[in-house]
């Protein structure tokens, strides 16, 4: 499944970081804390967050993130937007809570 | 080959390029991915506790064939109690670095998890030295 599948079929909005929207993604990660993101995180996979700053995309392009999905209509910061450009990694939205979309995103990639 | 880097303590925006830089060296090397990865978790987390605890700090990360050494030196509030530091759940972040997602007490624990050696020594008021080796 790629980033632009999940848009289509979640409904996502894509704030920016449109480069990398053919980008695979083979499983998520559900986390507000940066440590453990940076420790458990794997590459291809989506990460769900809160988090709205910049070093959500310093993170992601550590880990090679596939994309960030922000819930509850949370917004990225204008930098994390300006490095999300930068580095191809799109960070997308919803207006669900992270309970929602991570259950929608499991069951998604379960029957991919 | 050694490279330095500068860390400027309280500058977020910047946290994380001395990473990324040693990231993209690392693997222009042909390192084994899995070495990356796990040396990238270290080093953003120490880089990050520089711009987190500290004034300002260098790393200077030295690779040769057998061994990536990085050693990042901080002026600082420097660690009273390392053993304390290095317990999972413990730390002295501020609320504003909390509110950002750092600061839950997982960074020294996430680096001696993803190095091969680590030693640090401090003194209060003047700073933080922190040597990481992980062998090739």
């Amino acid at each position: 499944m790629k980033v632009c599948d999940l848009v289509d079929k979640l409904d996502l909005k894509v704030f920016c970081g449109q480069q990398g929207i053919n980008r695979l993604v083979d499983g998520a990660y559900v986390s507000d804390l940066l440590s453990d993101v940076m420790g458990n995180v794997d590459e291809n996979n989506v990460w769900i967050t809160l988090q709205t700053h910049k070093n959500i995309v310093a993170i992601a392009s550590l880990k090679e993130v596939a994309a960030i999905i922000l819930v509850k209509g949370h917004e990225p910061e204008q930098a994390a937007l300006e490095q999300s450009n930068t580095e191809g990694i799109p960070i997308l939205g919803t207006k669900l809570e992270t309970f929602e979309i991570a259950g929608r995103l499991y069951a998604l990639l379960n029957e991919s | 080959m050694e490279f330095i880097y500068e860390v400027e303590g309280g500058n977020f925006i910047k946290a994380g390029n001395a990473s990324s830089a040693v990231k993209k060296t690392l693997k222009q090397l042909n390192v084994d991915p899995k070495i990356v990865k796990r040396t990238v978790v270290a080093l953003y987390e120490a880089e990050v506790n520089i711009v987190a605890h500290a004034y300002r700090g260098s790393i200077t990360v030295n690779i040769n064939a057998r061994s990536i050494r990085i050693i990042l030196d901080d002026d600082g509030p420097g660690i009273p109690d390392i053993e304390l530091a290095m317990r999972q759940g413990y730390s002295t972040a501020s609320p504003k670095v909390r509110e950002m997602g750092f600061g839950a007490g997982m960074g020294l624990p996430n680096i001696k998890k993803n190095v091969d050696e680590l030693n640090m020594s401090s003194i209060v008021n003047k700073g933080t030295k922190v040597e990481m080796i992980t062998y090739l």
